[in-house]
């Protein structure tokens, strides 16, 4: 099969996400990748996924794929993202979050920043979890939980000084069985290879984190790949059968 | 005590909140993990903290605290600031450890719970 560059946007949260813009729907979310040229994305909200299935009925017909995926909190406020290869999984792993989410007395204002919204840009209710705090998983929980359900586990923006693996812990531990770290757009990824020999060993990425529509796709990671699937990206992770990451 | 007071007695900056400083302090709450914050702060606490991120309002609204007090010096983001001014939640800062500041706080009769 004949391998050729896909661009993709892997770490985008919707109006789901307490930060998220509420023009971040799914449905403008995917107008707006598709906008930018995008091949694949994958939305993913801070500890839920009540919006990534009308994300991906959004994009149904139009060419762009979309990964389900979330951005889960671990106790020591770490960000790692989840990336899987069907709904069905990411809702088991949803499951086990709210499991282990907190009970916060939380007032309207807070609770009506959470939107869920269907593929129609119709808002279907809102998440009456406290998807701001931290799970009770520390990062080898979370890392375990992704992995077990067969989801690729990436440490989101550890350039940041807030919520990344290095801000929060100090240093990666070595043996947390990461997929890939992503970098923030701050920095490049050959700064950031350059910058440490503590994540020699893992692949870097990059992605925008956008909150805003304007944010998707401004940074982006390109992927050799046969197609736009879940398995192709382990594939290019792992540099597999010809797939890789094209740093450029 | 009320924030206006304390910014006089410890000569706090005030990065924004200057309309809102009539409020009582509470008691006090030092942490720089937003989670132990929801866990454990308490309404109209003054929060302790090096912590920059936009969050840190959030936590305080949720909180119903009286303000952030940043120690080290740093600078909230203006990210941070602008939410901050929305949500009315005062931004205080001080050159000095979080140590020093608690332990001056706590000399002032600010308490924790």
């Amino acid at each position: 099969m004949a391998l050729r560059r896909f661009r993709a946007d892997l770490h985008i949260h919707s109006c789901l996400s307490p930060c998220g813009e509420l023009a971040m729907s799914p449905r403008r979310i995917v107008k707006q990748a598709l906008a930018e040229g995008l091949d694949i994305i994958a939305l993913c909200d801070h500890n839920t996924a009540e919006n990534a299935a009308a994300a991906i009925r959004a994009a149904a017909g139009t060419g762009l794929a979309v990964l389900p995926g979330m951005e889960l909190t671990s106790e020591e406020e770490v960000h790692i993202l989840g990336l899987f290869e069907s709904m069905e999984n990411l809702l088991r792993v949803q499951e086990e979050v709210f499991r282990k989410l907190p009970e916060v007395a939380s007032k309207k204002k807070f609770i009506e920043d959470q939107v869920i919204v269907n593929e129609d840009d119709e808002v279907m209710g809102f998440s009456p979890h406290c998807l701001l705090a931290a799970t009770q998983l520390d990062v080898y929980e979370i890392v375990e939980l992704v992995h077990r359900h067969g989801g690729l586990a990436i440490a989101s923006h550890i350039d940041r000084e807030a919520f990344g693996l290095i801000s929060q812990l100090g240093f990666i531990p070595p043996d947390l069985e990461l997929d890939a770290l992503e970098v923030s757009p701050r920095v490049t990824i050959s700064g950031a290879r350059a910058a440490g020999e503590a994540w020699a060993h893992l692949p870097l990425v990059r992605f925008s984190d956008a909150h805003r529509p304007e944010e998707i796709g401004k940074t982006t990671t390109g992927f050799l790949l046969a197609s736009p699937l879940f398995g192709e990206i382990r594939l290019a992770l792992k540099g597999m059968e010809g797939r890789g990451i094209l740093e450029s | 005590m009320n924030l206006k007071e304390l910014v006089e007695r410890l000569d706090l900056k005030i990065h924004t909140g200057e309309k809102d400083l009539a409020r009582s302090i509470g008691g006090g709450y030092a942490s720089d993990l937003l989670s132990d914050v929801i866990a454990h702060g308490r309404k109209d606490d003054l929060w302790v903290t090096l912590q920059v991120h936009p969050n840190i309002v959030a936590v305080s609204v949720l909180k119903d605290l009286a303000a952030v007090l940043l120690v080290n010096g740093r600078e909230p983001s203006a990210e941070t600031v602008e939410r901050a001014e929305k949500e009315r939640i005062p931004i205080l800062g001080s050159p000095l450890s979080a140590f020093e500041c608690v332990g001056r706080l706590y000399g002032l009769g600010i308490q924790g719970h």
